[in-house]
């Protein structure tokens, strides 16, 4: 089902924690609100659930006006940073819940709420341990029943909130990979939370970046890595360089020197050039380029890492290079980047 | 894995080590011999006393002095009063600590102060409180009066002033295991299509039941035992407003050793049962109730 925000405001006594913030959320889509602590990510998600009223702004759940229902007329499926499974229940009762407790003319009978549960223990890979108690089992196992239990109701959109939060990093990635299988065989709307660049990067048809109570870029895993659209983005995912420059009819200038940049149409004065590490060419031949001097030099992966500075201040440059490259031994280098945006003012940094 | 099983490599741990919280052998039985040696005279001697008194002339006078009728009767009263006032508390009580451990409103630390008042305050000024409230000096007193409706000197007034005592109870039992269980569970009820009374008894319930059951007991125990409160509203007709440990006193007062005894071994009891009952389900149940106070 689509959901569609609209100018949605959210504040908590005084605190405003969503600022006017509109969202089209496609049917079938597998979509990542990720942001820093504090971004309005899991407020908003909140809001889509019914767990928490707009203080301003409509929901709209396909054509219908969800902001008036209830979180039991949503019919959503809610999944919990920490699993939040009923730990009196087994794991059967925890996935049945949600048919059990349905008045009795559209409750399914009893063999059909087992044949349901046992399909469900099939598709999260626990079969067998319909028997145990959430007390019994590891959190991946957990989290996965919480997923089973949520997806019994066959909501009409599935809400998960930091679902790996809670999890090691290798349960972690395991499950991150089932959940884009089970999201591509069972084709629910899904939005999830999280503040793991390389989870919402790696998992989501779409990711929608959060700063402070505003959405920063909507886009695909590429469109935000690629061409981040604000100095947050650029600093917040992946990793940046950011540099200090001065624009002056459409050169860029470091240190009163020009780097070879051209930024048609830019505003004369103070700017900031934002490029990733691995967008940087070693000029060695002449021309215009940023001079930098080496300050240390680290194994980063498949690449050799090195640290530069550059200008009269001396800000700090990150550039990959290949490991067999021989740089370094001068101690200067000439940089041009080969992929940056310039961001007018004073950027702050992720 | 040779290294590891020859035994020149394994751990040389020095016989006079010690954990750095283990204490000397001297240290540990001295700690142990001081609060036994407290709790037996403090506790255990006293109680021993009640039923060797209370059988000090045999057994025949002790059950003589349970069934005459004035001692039966505060036996009847105690526990219709018990019988009202327990399950009050505990829907007070779970309504309170619902309110305050799962939302946020204006004038919550005042009700929390609230709650814990009949703790502070002696129970004889919870008593009188009622006579102010219901004496013939007051409005509502007389009024009530003049309607047919006697509250104090009456079987109301002890209700009421044994429910005002035993209040914190089951409440103060349930608020901090309320807070600390947040209210995500509820929340995934609900998001499951539960109704509000459906998420209440089939998810709340089950989380704070042991709580619940301690809260209950303990509210038990002190209403069956009120006495500072219940004797200012009692007015001690024999008889008729009488409670245990009121009959106890009257009993003491005329003199009748034996049977104020015999009576107040019978309190004694009931307070062992409670405890009892505690300890039964604490080891029957341990390892449920330990799951579901922690995480």
């Amino acid at each position: 089902m689509d959901v569609r925000v609209v100018n949605v405001k959210k504040e908590f006594q005084r605190f405003a924690a969503l600022h006017d913030v509109s969202l089209d959320i496609r049917s079938g889509e597998l979509i990542a609100l990720l942001g820093p602590s504090g971004s309005g990510k899991t407020t908003l998600l909140r809001l889509i659930a019914g767990l928490e009223s707009p203080t301003q702004g409509s929901i709209y759940f396909g054509d219908e006006d969800a902001s008036t229902k209830s979180v039991q007329e949503r019919h959503i499926g809610f999944v919990f940073q920490h699993y939040a499974l009923f730990r009196h229940m087994s794991v059967l009762e925890n996935i049945a819940f949600g048919l059990r407790i349905r008045p009795r003319a559209t409750r399914p009978n009893a063999a059909e709420i087992q044949r349901r549960v046992s399909e469900l223990l099939d598709l999260v890979q626990l079969s067998g341990l319909q028997g145990r108690y959430p007390s019994q089992l590891s959190g991946g196992q957990r989290q996965r029943v919480a997923l089973a239990r949520a997806l019994a109701i066959e909501p009409s959109v599935l809400l998960l909130d930091e679902p790996f939060g809670a999890l090691d990093a290798k349960v972690r990635k395991e499950l991150r990979g089932w959940l884009r299988e089970l999201h591509d065989r069972t084709g629910h709307t899904t939005v999830f939370v999280t503040h793991d660049q390389e989870e919402a990067l790696e998992l989501a048809d779409r990711v929608v970046v959060m700063s402070q109570g505003r959405i920063e870029q909507v886009g695909t895993p590429d469109e935000i890595y690629d061409t981040p659209n604000s100095p947050f983005v650029f600093g917040f995912i992946g990793e940046s360089n950011a540099v200090a420059v001065s624009v002056n009819s459409g050169q860029l200038y470091l240190a009163d020197r020009p780097i070879g940049l051209h930024a048609d149409g830019a505003a004369d004065g103070d700017a900031t050039l934002f490029f990733r590490p691995h967008d940087v060419e070693i000029v060695t031949g002449p021309g215009p380029s940023i001079p930098g001097v080496v300050v240390g030099t680290r194994r980063h992966g498949g690449t050799r890492r090195i640290e530069t500075e550059v200008g009269a201040s001396g800000q700090r440059v990150e550039i990959d290079v290949s490991v067999d490259a021989t740089i370094g031994s001068t101690g200067r280098l000439a940089l041009r980047p080969r992929r940056w945006r310039l961001f007018p003012s004073v950027p702050l940094r992720g | 894995m040779a290294a590891d099983t020859s035994p020149s490599r394994g751990p040389i741990v020095s016989p006079s080590f010690t954990g750095a919280t283990t204490e000397h052998k001297a240290t540990r039985w001295t700690l142990t011999l001081i609060a036994v040696s407290f709790l037996l005279l403090v506790i255990v001697l006293p109680l021993v006393s009640v039923f060797a008194e209370a059988l000090s002339k045999g057994f025949a006078t002790y059950l003589a002095a349970l069934i005459e009728p004035d001692a039966m009767s505060a036996i009847r009263l105690t526990l219709t009063v018990t019988i009202i006032a327990v399950p009050m508390n505990i829907v007070f009580g779970v309504a309170a600590a619902w309110a305050i451990a799962k939302f946020e409103f204006k004038g919550k630390a005042l009700l929390t102060t609230l709650i814990d008042l009949p703790f502070s305050v002696s129970p004889v000024i919870s008593g009188l409180v009622y006579v102010l409230l219901f004496g013939a000096g007051s409005v509502l007193g007389p009024w009530l009066k003049a309607h047919g409706v006697e509250i104090l000197f009456a079987v109301p007034g002890i209700v009421l002033a044994t429910i005002f005592v035993t209040f914190p109870f089951v409440a103060r039992e349930l608020i901090p295991l309320m807070q600390e269980q947040g209210t995500t569970d509820e929340e995934a009820a609900l998001s499951l299509g539960a109704s509000g009374w459906q998420t209440f008894r089939f998810v709340t319930l089950p989380n704070i039941k042991w709580g619940l059951l301690y809260g209950v007991l303990l509210c038990n125990a002190r209403a069956m035992g009120e006495f500072g409160a219940v004797s200012v509203v009692s007015g001690r007709i024999r008889g008729a407003t009488t409670t245990l440990p009121l009959h106890i006193e009257i009993l003491y007062n005329e003199y009748n050793v034996v049977a104020a005894f015999a009576v107040a071994s019978l309190l004694a009891l009931l307070a062992l049962l409670t405890l009892g009952l505690k300890a039964a389900m604490e080891w029957r149940y341990g390892a449920e109730i330990a799951a579901a106070t922690r995480h």
